[in-house]
């Protein structure tokens, strides 16, 4: 079964309507982002800036300095590039209560092209101190990030696609923030995943069975603070490790699992993600296969990472 | 001139004399737009002009005061000191380790601080949430942001502008210290502003202009801001950079440079007279 992520969120949104605490914002992508299943339900707590993303972002400051707590929606590369200073002053430094909740982010965004795919958005919202990072590996945990981020504490980014992805969680699972979960146990090499990655490091990781080699999955769905225990024990038992994101190899999940292991505990690593380049118009599909973002990249990386051990 | 005019006028200086010592003292800072703002912060703080309260900075009644040009933060932790929000001997810890006095200004560090402000063009989008907040909560409060002339350059104003008339902000005051000064030089000459009513009246807002070293004016203006309206209004003061030191006014230098001790003797005796 697959689900666009966004299609989840409004559905979280609409539910947190009952929340009078809550305020939606848009930035004229309401329809893209699901944020008008809000909007539907509490027009009177939803805020459309029109075609202003940093204006948003300064609205949202005074909003949550104000008590209330801040759902603000556009598409990745906007929400996060194009006013990442105006997040880092109004939001990150006085930590306040901004959820900045990005939909088509990564190269799925297919068609539109290099100008529309966020491939660095987590890698500068995670340089900035109190903000926390989330990628949601499905719809289901899209969802209950979403509900979990109404009475969390502080700043928070999170990120989602566009396309319609792989469900791989339960409908019931509750969402904790910087919490990795295992989701296939193993004892050779450790597949970390985010977002659609995870469903794909899943099915690198039966590929990988059918040859004799155990992968462990793990869902890491908390980028930042990031979940450095489970990741140490993890890769503590198979020795090796690969990480996967439909983000640049740098400073997104890579980045972060390797922060960890050269801290506490080295291990090779490789790392699947977009090599330090823009992406392209294309069906959302060839992208993936044309960028090394498939389960079979995952597999190679694994084989290849288990032969540096 | 009224007893309260003059006592404002002798607030206003004090709040220079403050302003000059605290610069001085720290070796940088930004006395130029302070001093220009001084009349207004002391109409604003002392004047009964804007509802507050130095022993309940968390008010939730409380009008909302939102510095934009955040480089101008001495002359607002001058205000909330001699207000009695903090001791007035902290003034002089500006721009020193460990001092809740930063150089620009940070919510939630000095009782009075709404929003962390110091990259210019970002603060009336905050009061543009404020205000919002306040409306959706049905609450009367009145939101100010104080604004530098050539922070306007910065394009994210003017999407506030328009959002804020779009959702009827109309207690929502924004107050432009028009000192026609930015580092670079005359505003004019950079990237001008002119004519910066009609800008502001284009963008659906009430436009008052007034001169911002004229404490009644500014009084009535913003009494005249604080009526009934569908809109926001703009408080478009008029001003001399450096305001009250000779060799400060008109002097962008003292944009960003404190007085050296020749010069602060010299200013503190202008603005006291020689009082002290």
């Amino acid at each position: 079964m697959k689900i666009a992520q966004r299609n989840y969120y409004g559905k979280a949104l609409a539910a947190l309507a009952a929340d009078p605490r809550v305020v939606v914002m848009d930035a004229d992508l309401a329809g893209s982002t699901k944020t008008s299943e809000f909007q539907k339900v509490c027009p009177e707590r939803f805020v459309e800036v029109g075609i202003a993303e940093q204006n948003m972002i300064g609205i949202a400051s005074g909003l949550a300095a104000s008590g209330k707590v801040v759902y603000a929606s556009t598409f990745g590369i906007f929400a996060t590039g194009r006013c990442w200073e105006q997040i880092r002053l109004a939001v990150a430094y006085p930590r306040l209560n901004v959820r900045i909740c990005a939909t088509h982010c990564g190269i799925t965004v297919g068609e539109d092209g290099a100008s529309h795919q966020a491939l660095e958005d987590m890698a500068i919202m995670r340089t900035l101190p109190n903000m926390t990072v989330i990628c949601p590996a499905d719809a289901y945990e899209a969802y209950a990030a979403t509900i979990a981020l109404a009475d969390f504490e502080g700043p928070a980014y999170m990120r989602m696609g566009r396309a319609d992805f792989p469900v791989v969680t339960s409908e019931d699972d509750v969402f904790e923030v910087g919490k990795a979960r295992v989701m296939r146990e193993g004892s050779d090499v450790t597949l970390f995943g985010c977002g659609q990655m995870t469903a794909m490091c899943l099915e690198a990781a039966e590929t990988l069975a059918s040859e004799g080699i155990s992968a462990e999955v793990v869902n890491v769905s908390t980028i930042k603070p990031i979940d450095a225990e489970a990741i140490v024990a993890s890769v503590s038992k198979t020795g090796c490790c690969v990480t996967a994101e439909e983000h640049s190899i740098i400073g997104g999940l890579g980045s972060a699992v390797a922060e960890v292991l050269a801290d506490s505990r080295p291990a090779p690593l490789e790392r699947v993600g977009t090599r330090d380049t823009f992406g392209e118009s294309g069906k959302p599909d060839e992208l993936m296969i044309k960028y090394g973002l498939t389960a079979g990249a995952i597999a190679d990386a694994a084989r290849k990472v288990i032969s540096r051990k | 001139m009224s007893a309260d005019v003059e006592h404002l006028k002798k607030i206003a200086d004090r709040l220079r004399v403050d302003v000059i010592e605290m610069t001085s003292e720290a070796g940088s800072g930004h006395p130029g737009g302070s001093l220009s703002s001084a009349d207004l912060m002391a109409v604003l703080y002392f004047g009964g002009c804007m509802r507050h309260d130095p022993e309940n900075p968390q008010w939730e009644d409380r009008d909302r005061f939102v510095l934009s040009k955040g480089h101008v933060a001495p002359v607002l932790y001058a205000a909330l000191a001699e207000s009695g929000y903090f001791p007035t001997e902290e003034l002089l810890t500006l721009r020193k380790l460990g001092s809740r006095l930063q150089g620009h200004p940070v919510r939630g560090k000095v009782p009075g601080v709404e929003m962390s402000t110091g990259s210019l063009g970002q603060g009336l989008s905050m009061a543009c949430g404020i205000a919002l907040a306040g409306k959706m909560d049905g609450k009367d409060y009145r939101t100010f942001c104080l604004l530098g002339d050539g922070e306007l350059q910065e394009g994210q104003n003017w999407e506030a502008a328009m959002f804020a008339r779009q959702y009827g902000l109309s207690r929502l005051i924004a107050i432009v210290d028009r000192n026609h000064l930015q580092i670079t030089g005359d505003t004019e000459e950079a990237v001008g502003l002119n004519p910066l009513p009609e800008k502001w009246k284009a963008f659906g807002w009430n436009v008052i202009v007034i001169d911002g070293h004229d404490i009644q004016m500014i009084i009535d203006a913003i009494e005249r801001a604080s009526e009934p309206s569908d809109r926001p209004t703009a408080i478009i003061m008029e001003t001399v950079k450096g305001k009250g030191v000779s060799f400060m006014e008109n002097n962008v230098a003292f944009h960003g440079k404190a007085a050296n001790e020749e010069e602060r003797e010299i200013a503190i005796m202008e603005l006291t007279g020689g009082s002290e």
